[in-house]
């Protein structure tokens, strides 16, 4: 039921999702402030950003990752607020830190691991492929008549 | 009374598909003619009692029969006649029984259809599909079941959620269910190859027409989707890497790596055992897909069936088929031995880079998905992984995908050279480069996406040009133009498939790199600039809807002062279950859509706006749209049509 309704929070209402009144006069603070707010997951949400979200909460976040940019913090500093008060589940992008490593490396792991394989299966039946088999070759013997 | 003979006719169903499965099983393992003609019957009967039972299901809805609680929960009296319809599949039960009759529409296909393959592997394949039956309609009858009655009918319906109201989404779980479940025909043949203990040419040329067909269904099934996340959840998006979302985005990359090894068995006689395992992964992770969706076990915005007893029984479903034949295939793989013989540079090896690339694609996919499950389970931590990651996890391989793709095509088989491969290629290079030259020039911001973008989907469609021309040979250009209509249509499918790749690419980058969006407070008569063009905000009104209130803005866009159309974007109501819903207005055009949405109104007076350009988004469903035509050309190449033909000439007694 829970769910349904943070469902329903989060999709169901109209999708404007930045508020005019939001928006900062400051065209490049905006910017960073929107991409930002892309790699930043609406808690009570499923699986939106808060820039995509309609929640309430998402909406306070965006204003607060705005109100902290306007004082000067870094978006590295902007993040790690965020991290210290909700964990590590309001970032979209997992860091590379811990175990996560095994997240960011398993794509190229298993691209190196299933080349290799092909390689060695490949090489494993060697064969020249445009040597002729036995069969062919007599065949060829009596073809060419000698 | 119809109901009943629904509920009835699934449960007999039931009882078919047992019989469907075991006995021609034995027969084949014993050589039993007999038993083994038990097998079409069987998928022909089994096709019509599910096809009785969805039939009585859509008749409840679409007399409202609001004893029926799947109708209750989700139809209302006022609904529109296509969404009652709709509505049969709109839900988790009735969507079940669409998945269950589907896949004995598989079936009997492979029963009426099968009559030039081996008597043994016919009747094998048809029992393995039988089982697949056996487990999804036990789920049903056990789990979610559609035709449970309530003791005292309500006087109305609770309506289907009004997002679902649509005719793009109306359509979108039959495609997506035809791709999924005609995945289980090249599982059910892997299956049987592998109990059978052969895999040769004619499997692959068997093999390879179903799982194009699937991965048609896929493709406009995922495309359908995406475009309805477009224009219906208003945020002018298209893919939100969502579970639900990349729960048939990993299908689909499975199928389309299984569709090429599937030529390499058919032409070469190799990559025989991989070419199983594909088939086996590619409906295996179709049933990932659907315990992903049904489970609710990775919570997303789409779960609308958040049961774990439902959740633990696909989870068995799952374990025992993927399992079950993963352990068939470790078993019997060694039989099946791979006949043709090539080097790594050949046409040969390109497919398989081909596969490398997208099936790691689509376990990076996977993995994606399933991490925050596996962080948490496994030591505690809550953590997301949302589309920052998968942009830039998977993007690499499609890239990559792109540079080769060309080249690859141009390789011979068995032996190629990579200097003959390119020497053809080096136009489109230029072509390509230029191109992108040209997209950096002309574009405003430094962002190297849009031209990149530009540069990698003119190099895949201009490639797919020029091998379609290479095939014509050396003559003079005339004598060429001339052959190009007589080629098979199997090298029109692929240029045709491949380009819409390209196109595809292309716009994916166009719209992330391009976009323009403006969010202001607009009052009414005002007007503001968007892009090239101006809105003025006309007035706004409220209407009624059938099932729902609106309020509706009039927007007249212009272009250096001329008009270039009058768009109203909405705000609905739909009080039935007290949920509003954003409709989008769009002007379609060939460069550019312009994509306006209404918002609430503002207590200082006027209405929040949200205007987007999206560049070349018509070229996104373009491409997915080429993509599924090419397959369709293909699949309709004269070896899949022979091989009709041959079934046809044999049924006419010799003179």
């Amino acid at each position: 039921m829970i769910r349904l309704v943070l469902l329903w929070l989060c999709l169901a209402m109209p999708a404007l999702a930045v508020q005019p009144d939001e928006v900062l006069p400051d065209a490049g603070l905006e910017a960073r402030a929107r991409a930002l707010s892309r790699e930043l997951r609406c808690v009570q949400c499923q699986s939106e950003s808060i820039d995509d979200s309609n929640a309430a909460i998402a909406r306070d976040l965006r204003i607060l990752v705005r109100e902290r940019l306007m004082a000067g913090e870094t978006d590295a500093q902007v993040r790690a607020f965020l991290v210290e008060r909700y964990g590590e589940f309001v970032l979209l992008n997992p860091p590379a830190q811990g175990l996560n490593w095994l997240l960011w490396l398993a794509g190229p792991a298993m691209l190196l691991a299933g080349g290799a394989i092909a390689v060695a299966t490949t090489r494993r039946r060697k064969p020249d492929p445009d040597a002729l088999t036995d069969l062919e070759r007599l065949r060829l013997h009596e073809l060419s008549g000698d | 009374m119809i109901v009943e003979l629904g509920h009835f006719a699934l449960i007999l169903a039931l009882a078919v598909a047992i019989v469907q499965t075991i006995v021609p099983l034995i027969g084949a393992q014993r050589g039993n003619a007999l038993w083994m003609a038990v097998a079409q019957p069987a998928a022909m009967v089994q096709l019509l009692l599910v096809g009785l039972s969805f039939a009585a299901l859509t008749y409840a809805f679409v007399m409202s029969d609001f004893s029926l609680r799947v109708v209750v929960a989700n139809s209302h009296t006022l609904k529109p006649m296509l969404y009652k319809i709709a509505g049969t599949w709109g839900n988790h039960e009735g969507s079940l029984l669409l998945w269950v009759l589907i896949l004995a529409l598989f079936g009997a296909c492979a029963a009426v259809f099968g009559d030039n393959l081996p008597a043994t592997l016919r009747a094998r394949v048809i029992a393995v599909q039988g089982s697949i039956g056996v487990a999804f309609l036990l789920f049903m009858l056990l789990t979610s079941n559609p035709f449970l009655r309530l003791d005292v009918p309500p006087m109305d319906g609770r309506d289907l959620n009004p997002l679902l109201q649509d005719p793009g989404l109306a359509f979108h779980p039959p495609f997506l269910y035809l791709g999924y479940v005609g995945l289980s025909m090249a599982f059910s043949f892997a299956v049987a190859a592998l109990i059978e203990g052969r895999v040769d040419a004619a499997w692959g040329r068997w093999v390879r027409p179903w799982t194009l067909a699937a991965w048609i269904f896929l493709t406009i099934g995922i495309a359908l989707g995406s475009w309805w996340a477009y224009y219906e959840l208003g945020w002018g998006g298209f893919w939100f890497w969502d579970p639900v979302e990349n729960a048939s985005f990993m299908p689909w990359l499975f199928a389309a790596a299984l569709l090429h090894s599937a030529i390499v068995v058919e032409k070469r006689e190799s990559l025989k055992a991989w070419t199983v395992l594909l088939a086996i992964l590619a409906f295996g992770f179709s049933l990932i897909g659907t315990f992903i969706v049904r489970s609710g076990v990775i919570t997303s915005v789409h779960a609308f069936a958040n049961d774990p007893e439902r959740g633990v029984f696909i989870l068995l479903i799952l374990a025992v088929f993927t399992g079950g034949a993963l352990m068939l295939f470790a078993a019997r793989a060694s039989v099946l031995e791979a006949k043709g013989v090539f080097s790594i540079i050949s046409r040969e090896g390109a497919l398989i880079t081909n596969n490398l690339l997208l099936a790691v694609s689509s376990l990076v996919v996977f993995v994606g998905t399933i991490w925050p499950l596996v962080a948490e389970i496994g030591w505690g931590a809550k953590l997301s992984v949302g589309e920052p990651f998968f942009n830039a996890a998977f993007t690499p391989f499609m890239v990559a995908l792109a540079v080769i793709l060309p080249v690859g095509s141009a390789l011979a088989w068995k032996r190629g050279s990579i200097g003959r491969a390119v020497s053809g290629l080096w136009p489109v290079a230029l072509l390509a480069v230029a191109l992108g030259g040209l997209a950096f020039a002309l574009q405003t911001g430094r962002s190297a996406l849009g031209p990149i973008g530009v540069m990698l989907g003119a190099w895949v469609v201009f490639g797919a040009a020029a091998d379609i021309w290479a095939r014509t040979g050396r003559e003079g250009f005339g004598a060429r133009v001339g052959r190009l209509t007589r080629l098979p249509r199997a090298d029109w499918g692929k240029a045709v498939a491949h380009a819409g790749l390209g196109v595809t690419i292309f716009a994916v980058a166009a719209l992330n790199a391009w976009k323009i969006e403006d969010i202001r407070v607009v009052q009414e008569g005002d007007r503001f600039p968007l892009g090239g063009y101006e809105v003025v905000l006309n007035n706004v009104t409220q209407a009624n809807g059938p099932n729902y209130t609106t309020t509706m803005a009039e927007m007249a866009v212009f272009r250096n002062g001329v008009p270039v159309t009058v768009l109203y974007p909405e705000k609905r109501f739909y009080p039935v279950q007290g949920m509003p819903t954003t409709e989008a207005a769009i002007d379609y055009g060939l460069f550019r859509d312009i994509y306006l949405v209404i918002g609430d109104p503002q207590e200082g007076g006027g209405w929040a706006v949200r205007s987007y350009i999206e560049p070349f988004a018509n070229w996104l469903w373009g491409g997915a749209l080429l993509m599924a035509i090419g397959g369709a050309i293909s699949l309709s190449d004269r070896r899949y049509r022979i091989a009709a033909g041959a079934r046809k000439a044999a049924a006419v007694p010799a003179e």
